[in-house]
């Protein structure tokens, strides 16, 4: 061996005054690239997963489309529908990300993470993209369904960017909040309970499958402090061109995931003891 | 400058005392041991040099550097391999190894060199394509040490390197440690209960037991003292040493109740 492992290069120390964003970037592309790695091995995962996001559009989407009972301002019930259950299944993916931690801690893994030097907060952002890139690669699949179900989406590059950034925002958050309760309740099966009874409300309290104004004023309020909501409605803004709040949604997600991100990241240490 | 440098180590999990004043001191570029059974406090000392648990300040220095002070330079210098078996079945050999070589910022020039460097080291290069979860349990074990080489750390950790393995792969794990050692000159410290293993492999071992530091030494010196044996026959004298005084303190406990119970 030319170089003797306990000599490492002595351009590597320069590794050592890389700037904060720097650091979280390099981590944020490693475990996105671990993401993809993944996906590329099994893809079985991207099929299953797509069963529930199916039905939703196939049976519920198109069963209201025909019975014209929910009013979406003339917009067909199952374009208003798409872009919601493509949030849902994002939710859906992210949400897990808490119990993949707690297996990560059980099996070690967590542990050698955290002897890299990488700050809690940069181990965090990266696994919050990570999911992003899972998120991106389920929402294709919905958006191929719902193309196939005869939902125009917008083809607009611009437009398409602005759906993959709140793709990304949307999931990094969620997967936030499942690790922050994961660090509080650190049992694999306490975390699966909360990840179920917490998904389908936070489904059902935001405008993924009707509009606010139908909703009544205490779930409004709810909606109001829903972080999917201002994923959805900026989904549906940028997919199928219906009024949206953009800076707000925008706003509101960076801001979720900016809270996430602080939160995970202070508990990810009572994890690792 | 010692390569891990421990002094009056207390940690505590709730009531129970998990590792009760532990000074430790492992010299550059020798294989030390931390020996004891299940629940000595070995992992809990590791796991604060690798400063997963928090220390105060000037307990734990690892190369001269605080632990608590310069976590993320000291963790620079470290390669750790955890008690579980735990790379990624998901992922392959090289990817496996890849994740750290990012991980530890292995400039991208050099990233391929130093992932194949470890993986051939480890004796992987021909499962480097596979998928981790086709390997067995040895080869895994084997891969995880790639992962901690591969950033050339200056001090190798490792929990319990061969637990769950079979003699065969038990004897490969040490054989690559062994290896890594004589090519590098790296400071490897490590804990295990197999004392048979520690005897052979180890410069020098610490017998901890009830979260205490007790016996340190060379192996030889160590069987010397007991007038021959084996190891576990030092940690067994040890041990029941330790028992003898625990019983001859309670004995003082009782014996001062029954004088403060006297005295009214």
């Amino acid at each position: 061996m030319s170089v003797p492992l306990a000599a490492p290069p002595a351009g590597w120390a320069e590794a050592d005054r890389r700037l904060g964003p720097r650091l979280i970037l390099s981590r944020v592309v490693a475990l996105c690239v671990v993401e993809i790695q993944k996906l590329s091995h099994d893809r079985s995962e991207l099929i299953t997963r797509a069963v529930q996001p199916a039905l939703w559009l196939v049976i519920f989407g198109t069963t209201f489309t025909k019975l014209h009972v929910i009013p979406t301002g003339g917009v067909p019930y199952l374009d208003f529908l798409a872009p919601g259950v493509l949030a849902q299944s994002v939710l859906f993916v992210s949400i897990f990300y808490g119990i993949q931690i707690i297996w990560e801690r059980d099996a070690g893994v967590l542990a050698k993470l955290m002897v890299t030097p990488t700050p809690r907060a940069a181990l965090v952002t990266g696994k919050a993209f990570a999911a992003g890139v899972r998120g991106l690669a389920q929402a294709v699949v919905v958006y191929a369904i719902a193309e196939l179900l005869g939902v125009r989406f917008t083809v607009n590059p611009l437009r398409l960017l602005g759906v993959i950034a709140v793709v990304l925002l949307g999931a990094a958050f969620f997967c936030c909040l499942s690790v922050t309760i994961a660090g509080l309740v650190l049992s694999r099966d306490r975390m699966m309970g909360i990840g179920q009874a917490i998904m389908m409300p936070l489904f059902f309290a935001s405008n993924a499958l009707y509009p606010v104004e139908l909703m009544p004023g205490w779930l409004q309020v709810i909606n109001h402090v829903n972080p999917l909501s201002y994923q959805v409605e900026a989904l549906r803004g940028l997919l199928i061109g219906t009024p949206a709040r953009l800076p707000l949604c925008f706003g509101v997600l960076v801001a979720a995931t900016a809270v996430g991100i602080a939160g995970a990241s202070g508990l990810l240490a009572r994890l690792a003891r | 400058m010692n390569a891990v440098e421990v002094r009056d180590l207390h940690y505590q999990f709730g009531e129970t005392k998990a590792v009760d004043g532990v000074d430790l001191t492992v010299r550059p570029g020798e294989i030390f041991g931390l020996l004891g059974p299940n629940g000595a406090g070995k992992t809990t000392t590791i796991r604060a040099i690798t400063a997963l648990l928090p220390v105060p300040t000037g307990v734990i220095e690892v190369f001269g550097l605080d632990v608590a002070k310069r976590r993320m330079a000291v963790r620079r210098l470290i390669g750790y391999v955890p008690q579980q078996l735990s790379a990624d079945g998901s992922l392959s050999g090289v990817e496996n190894v890849s994740l750290f070589a990012r991980l530890f910022d292995v400039p991208r020039r050099q990233r391929k060199a130093k992932v194949d460097e470890a993986l051939e080291m480890m004796g992987l290069t021909e499962a480097a394509r596979r998928l981790a979860k086709t390997y067995s349990g040895g080869m895994i074990r084997r891969l995880e040490l790639a992962q901690a080489l591969v950033s050339s750390p200056q001090l190798l950790i490792l929990d319990e390197p061969t637990i769950g393995l079979d003699p065969i792969a038990r004897g490969s794990v040490w054989e690559r440690i062994a290896a890594v050692r004589a090519e590098t000159g790296m400071t490897v410290l490590l804990t295990t209960h197999y004392m048979e293993e520690a005897e052979q492999s180890c410069d020098r071992v610490g017998l901890m037991h009830r979260g205490r530091l007790g016996k340190l030494g060379t192996p030889r010196a160590l069987i010397d003292e007991i007038k021959g044996g084996t190891l576990e026959d030092v940690f067994r004298a040890y041990a029941a040493g330790e028992q003898d005084e625990e019983q001859k303190g309670l004995r003082d406990v009782r014996a001062t109740r029954r004088t403060a119970g006297r005295l009214g």
